[in-house]
C-alpha cells in the first residue's frame, strides 16, 4: 500500500480565535511524500496553522487547498480518506479498547450501513503492526503508558489509510525515549509507504533530525522554510525564538544542532 | 525602584473605593426596602418611623411593623449567603459553586417539612432550628460523599449535593403527597420570602451567623493560596484539611442560617462572589466582604422590585432573585471562552 | 487477521453476556409484574390469559391493567436511560442528563402551567409536558451557543435554566388553591398508575420513529466521544451530529415525560450503571435495558413492597433509591482514587 501524493497548500491563509487573528496572509506549500516540521515559539502561531491546515480550524480569509481544490468544497469524509489527523489532547472515552479505538479510525471508509468488514479488520491489523501495538489490542488504551497511547492514535490515524498525516505536537508528554519511538515509527512510514508527514514538534533538535522539509514560524507568519541545513542559523534561531546559540553538526547524524547560549554557559572568551 | 509598590497601593485604594460604594449601597437599598412598596412614604417619614415612631400612624406601623423586619432578613440572609457563596467557589475553585448546590436547601427544605408534618411545628422561630439543622445534617452528608483520599473536587461536590437534593426532594414530595396541610404551609415557604417572619427569628440566628462571618474572615488569607491550586498550596504551608473542614463550618452556619430564615433562595451565593470579583479582582480578602455586602443589596432589592412590580400583589423575593439571576448566569457562562472552565 | 477478529468477538461475547443477563432480569420483573398484586395471578393463569384463554376477570386485569402498566414502564425506562445516555456522552459530563439540565424542569412548569392555569387534563397536559421540554431543551441550546456548542456551557446554561424553572413552578403552587397544588404535585412525581394502553401506544410510536434515527446515528457517536478534533479529522460533522443526537434525547426525555411525568434519576443513572456492567464505551443498549429495569423494579416496589399496603409512585422510590445508590457509587470512586 502505497501513499498517494497529493497537493496540500495554504494560499493567503487567514486564521483567527474570536475575534483576534493570530495568521495573517500565510502560504505555505507542503512537498508531498516529505516529512514537513513546522517549529516556532510560543504562540508563533504553530498550532494555529496545523488546525487551519487540517480544517480544524476555519479560515477567515484566503483557503487551504488539496489538489488544488478548496477543502471547503470536498466532502468532510472524502478529505478524512486522505488526510489522518493526530491533535493535540485526544481524549479516549472510558474503558475502550486499542482494537475499539484503532477500529474507529474506518469510519471515513465505512459505507451507510457501517458494517465491519473484512477488509477493515485487515487495515487495522496492518495498523497495529505497523506501530507495534498488536499485542496490546485487548488493553485498555487508558492503561497504556504514555508511548504507547500514542502509537495507539497513530494507529488509528492509519487506519484512515491516509497519504497525508498531521500531527500536533506528537510528543509533548513523551519522554526522551518515547520520543523517538514515535518519531522513528513517522520515518518508517514515510519512508516506507510514501505517506507524506506534517507535525508540529517543540524540539528544535529533533525537528532537525527528523525533517526533510523545515519550517519555522514566527509571529504568526512563516520565518523561513527549507531543508533543516539551509534554515537552522544562528540568525534564524535568534530571531525565531530569541535565544543566542551555536549551530553544530549532530555528531550522531550530521543534522544541525542548536547549542544554546544562556547566562552562565557560554563559550569561554 | 521597583514598580510593586504602587501597583498595590493603586490596588488597595481602588479596593477601599469600592467598599465605600458597596456600604453606600446597602445603605441606599436598606432605604428603598423602608420607602417603596405597594405604599409610597416619604423619606421623612421613614427617618421619623425608625426614630421617633407614632403607633397610631398607618406610614409608621407599615415601617416599624412590616418593612423594617424584611428589610432586616434581607440584609442579613443576602450577606449571609454572598459570603457563603464566596467561601465555596474558593473551597471548591468552581466558579459556579452556589450553597444550593451542596445541597443545603434540600436538607432544610426536608427538616422543615417534617418538623410541620410530625411535629406541626408551624412557628417561624420553630420552622428557624429546623431548617438550620436540615442544612448542616445535607452538608455533612454531601461533603463526606464528595470527598476523596485527597479532599473534595469541585465536580464530586456538587454530583454528590445533586444527588442528595434529588433523595430528599422525594422523601419531601412523599410527605407532601399525603398531607394537604403540611404542602400548604411549605409550597410558600419553598420558593423563599422575606415576608411573614419576626424579628426574634433574626435574633435567635444571629449569633450562628455571626460565627460563620468571623471563620470567613479568618480565611481569606487562606482561600488566596488555595485558588493556586492543591499542591501549590502545600507548598505554601496551607493546612488543607483544616481550611477545609473551617469553610465547611462556616458555609453550614452562613448558608444554614440564611436558609433557615427566609428558606431556599438560590443564585445570590453564586452571583454574588463573581460581582465581587469583577469589582475588586481576586484577592479573596476583599472578595468575601464585598460577596456579603452584595449578597445583601441583592437580596433587599429583589425583595423591593418583588413589591412594586406585580401590583397589588407581591412576588416574593425568592422568585424574583431567580429571575433575574439566570440570565446573569447565563451571561457570565457565555462571557467566557470555551477553553476557560 | 485473527489478533483483531479474536478480540473483537471476545469483547462482543462479553457485552453479549452481561446484556443477557440484564434482558433476563427484566423478563423475571415483567413476569412478576404481571402476577404481583392484591389479586394474584398464577403463572398457569397468566399464561392462559396471554395466549387467550383465560377467564375474564384475570383478563381484565392483566391485559387492561398490569399489562400496559408494565409496558409502558418498560418503554419509558428506556426513553429516559437513552436521553440521559446521550446527553451524558454528548456533553462529556456525567451530571449532564435531562434532568439536572431543566429539560424534565421545563416539561413540569408546562404541564402544571395546563394543569393549574388552563385547567387541561390528560392528554393535553401530556402534550404541554412534550412541548416544554423540547421549548427548555431548543432555549438552552441557543443561550450557549456561541460560534458552535460546546458541553460545558450547554451544561452550565442548563443548570441555570432548571434553577428558572423551578422557580417558576413554585410560583404556580403558591398561587393555585391548595388542593390543585396537590394534584399538580401527584403529576410532578412521575408515576405510572392509570397508565393505559394509548400511553403505550404514544411511547412505543415515539420510540419507533426515534431509535432507528439513534441507531443511524450511532457510529456518528463513537467517532464524537474521541473529541472533537479527532472526530473531524476522521470526518464527522461534530457541530451538526452533536446537535441531532441531542434533539433525539431531548424528543425521547419529552416522550417519556409526556406519558408519566418526570421519573427522578432514570436518566441521570441509567447509563453510568450501565457502563459498570457491560464496560464498554457508549453501552447504549444495556443502558436501555437498566433504564427499563429502574421503572419496572421501582413501580413494582412502590406498589407491593411497601408496608400497610402504601401505595407510591414509583418517581419517589427511583428518587430515593437512586440517589443513595449514587451516593454509594461517589463515595466507592472517591475511596479508589477521586473522579475528577
Amino acid at each position: 500500500m502505497t501513499a498517494q501524493q497529493h497537493g496540500f497548500a495554504a494560499v493567503g491563509l487567514r486564521l483567527g480565535y474570536e475575534g483576534r487573528t493570530v495568521i495573517d496572509g500565510l502560504d505555505l506549500s507542503i512537498p508531498p511524500g516529505q516529512v514537513t516540521v513546522i517549529v516556532g515559539a510560543n504562540a508563533s502561531g504553530k498550532s494555529t496553522l496545523l488546525r487551519g491546515m487540517a480544517r480544524l480550524l476555519r479560515a477567515t480569509g484566503g483557503l487551504v487547498e488539496v489538489d488544488g481544490r478548496d477543502v471547503r468544497s470536498i466532502p468532510t469524509r472524502q478529505l478524512a480518506a486522505i488526510i489522518g489527523l493526530l491533535p493535540q489532547h485526544p481524549t479516549a472515552p472510558e474503558g475502550i479498547t486499542v482494537v475499539d479505538l484503532v477500529g474507529r479510525g474506518r469510519y471515513p471508509h465505512r459505507g451507510i450501513l457501517r458494517q465491519w468488514s473484512a477488509t477493515d479488520a485487515v487495515i487495522v491489523e496492518r495498523a497495529l503492526a505497523a506501530t507495534s501495538t498488536l499485542d496490546l489490542a485487548d488493553r485498555r488504551v487508558e492503561d497504556l503508558s504514555g508511548g504507547q497511547r500514542q502509537r495507539v492514535w497513530i494507529a488509528m490515524a492509519l487506519a484512515q489509510e491516509p497519504d497525508i498525516l498531521v500531527l500536533d505536537e506528537p510528543t509533548t508528554f513523551l519522554d526522551v525515549a518515547h520520543q523517538l519511538e514515535v518519531l522513528d515509527l513517522l520515518l518508517e512510514l514515510n519512508r516506507t509507504e510514501g505517506t507524506t508527514v506534517v507535525m508540529v514538534l517543540h524540539d528544535l533538535n529533533l525537528a532537525a533530525r527528523y525533517a526533510d522539509h523545515l519550517v519555522v514560524m514566527a509571529g504568526g507568519a512563516v520565518l523561513t522554510e527549507g531543508r533543516p541545513r539551509e534554515v537552522i542559523t544562528e540568525v534564524t534561531v535568534r530571531e525565531a525564538f530569541g535565544l543566542e546559540c551555536r549551530v553544530v553538526d549532530d555528531p550522531v547524524c550530521g543534522s544541525p544542532m542548536v547549542v544554546p547560549i544562556g547566562r552562565f554557559h557560554g563559550p569561554s572568551i | 525602584m521597583s514598580v510593586a509598590g504602587p501597583v498595590r497601593e493603586r490596588s488597595t485604594a481602588r479596593c477601599r473605593a469600592v467598599v465605600v460604594g458597596a456600604v453606600l449601597a446597602v445603605v441606599l437599598a436598606t432605604y428603598l426596602s423602608l420607602a417603596l412598596g405597594s405604599r409610597q412614604i416619604d423619606p421623612s417619614v421613614v427617618v421619623d418611623a425608625l426614630l421617633a415612631p407614632n403607633a397610631d400612624d398607618n406610614d409608621y406601623m407599615v415601617v416599624r411593623d412590616l418593612r423594617v423586619p424584611r428589610t432586616v432578613l434581607g440584609l442579613l440572609a443576602g450577606s449571609a449567603l454572598g459570603l457563603a457563596g464566596a467561601l465555596m467557589q474558593g473551597l471548591t475553585r468552581n466558579p459556579l459553586a452556589d450553597p444550593g448546590l451542596l445541597g443545603v436547601n434540600a436538607g432544610a427544605s426536608l427538616f422543615v417539612v417534617l418538623g410541620i408534618s410530625l411535629l406541626g411545628v408551624t412557628a417561624a422561630s420553630g420552622q428557624v432550628w429546623l431548617a438550620f439543622a436540615g442544612a448542616a445534617a445535607a452538608t455533612v452528608v454531601v461533603y463526606a460523599v464528595g470527598s476523596g483520599p485527597r479532599g473534595p473536587s469541585p465536580l464530586s461536590l456538587t454530583l454528590a449535593g445533586t444527588a442528595v437534593t434529588a433523595a430528599l426532594t422525594s422523601v419531601i414530595t412523599l410527605v407532601l403527597l399525603g398531607d394537604l396541610e403540611t404542602l400548604n404551609q411549605y409550597r410558600f415557604w419553598s420558593v423563599g420570602s422575606l415576608v411573614g417572619r419576626d424579628l426574634d427569628a433574626a435574633v435567635g440566628v444571629l449569633p450562628f451567623i455571626a460565627g460563620g462571618v468571623v471563620i470567613a474572615a479568618a480565611l481569606g488569607p487562606s482561600l488566596n493560596v488555595l485558588a493556586l491550586g492543591e499542591d501549590v498550596a502545600r507548598g505554601l504551608g496551607a493546612h488543607l484539611g483544616r481550611v477545609r473542614v473551617l469553610a465547611a463550618i462556616a458555609i453550614v452556619l452562613l448558608c444554614g442560617g440564611a436558609t433557615a430564615l427566609v428558606g431556599p433562595i438560590v443564585f445570590v451565593g453564586l452571583v454574588a462572589p463573581h460581582f465581587a470579583r469583577w469589582l475588586v479582582g481576586g484577592d479573596y480578602r476583599w472578595i468575601l466582604g464585598l460577596s456579603g455586602m452584595s449578597g445583601a443589596v441583592m437580596l433587599t432589592l429583589a425583595d423591593v422590585i418583588g413589591r412594586l412590580i406585580v401590583p397589588p400583589g407581591e412576588l416574593e423575593a425568592g422568585l424574583v432573585v431567580a429571575l433575574l439571576g439566570a440570565p446573569v448566569m447565563i451571561a457570565l457562562v457565555r462571557r467566557r471562552r470555551a477553553g476557560a472552565w | 487477521m485473527s489478533v483483531v477478529a479474536g478480540s473483537r468477538t471476545r469483547r462482543r461475547r462479553s457485552v453479549a453476556t452481561a446484556s443477557g443477563v440484564l434482558a433476563l432480569v427484566l423478563v423475571v420483573l415483567f413476569v412478576a409484574s404481571l402476577t404481583l398484586g392484591s389479586y394474584s395471578i398464577s403463572p398457569a393463569n397468566l399464561i392462559a390469559t396471554l395466549t387467550g384463554s383465560g377467564e375474564s376477570g384475570d383478563r381484565f386485569i392483566v391485559l387492561g391493567l398490569r399489562l400496559p402498566r408494565a409496558t409502558v414502564a418498560v418503554l419509558v425506562g428506556v426513553a429516559f436511560a437513552l436521553a440521559g445516555a446521550l446527553f451524558q456522552s454528548l456533553l462529556g459530563n456525567p451530571l449532564a442528563s435531562p434532568d439536572i439540565l431543566g429539560v424534565t424542569g421545563g416539561a413540569s412548569a408546562a404541564a402544571v402551567t395546563a394543569l393549574l392555569v388552563l385547567g387541561l387534563s390528560g392528554p393535553a397536559v401530556a402534550a404541554s409536558a412534550g412541548g416544554g421540554a423540547l421549548l427548555v431543551a431548543a432555549a438552552i441550546y441557543l443561550l450557549s451557543w456561541r460560534a458552535g456548542v460546546h458541553g460545558y456551557r450547554f451544561v452550565l446554561v442548563g443548570v441555570a435554566v432548571s434553577f428558572l424553572v423551578e422557580a417558576m413552578l413554585g410560583y404556580l403552587l403558591t398561587r393555585a388553591d391548595v388542593r390543585d397544588a396537590q394534584s399538580a404535585l401527584v403529576w410532578l412525581v412521575g408515576s405510572l398508575s392509570g397508565a393505559r394502553w394509548e400511553d403505550a401506544a404514544l411511547v412505543a410510536l415515539g420510540l419507533a420513529v426515534l431509535l432507528p434515527v439513534l441507531m443511524l446515528l450511532t457510529p456518528h457517536l463513537l467517532v464524537l466521544q474521541l473529541g472533537d478534533d479527532t472526530a473531524t479529522g476522521l470526518g464527522v460533522r461534530a457541530a451538526p451530529a452533536r446537535t441531532m443526537a441531542l434533539a433525539l434525547a431531548v424528543a425521547m426525555a419529552a416522550l417519556g415525560t409526556a406519558a408519566v411525568g418526570p421519573i427522578a434519576f432514570v436518566a441521570f443513572v441509567s447509563a453510568p450503571i450501565a457502563r459498570r456492567i457491560v464496560r464498554d464505551g457508549l453501552a447504549l443498549g444495556a443502558s436501555a435495558l437498566v433504564g427499563a429495569i429502574i421503572v419496572l423494579a421501582s413501580d413494582l416496589a412502590g406498589q407491593h413492597l411497601l408496608p400497610g399496603g402504601l401505595q407510591v409512585p414509583a418517581g419517589i422510590i427511583t428518587g430515593a433509591v437512586g440517589a443513595p445508590y449514587l451516593l454509594w457509587l461517589l463515595a466507592r470512586a472517591q475511596r479508589s482514587g477521586g473522579l475528577a
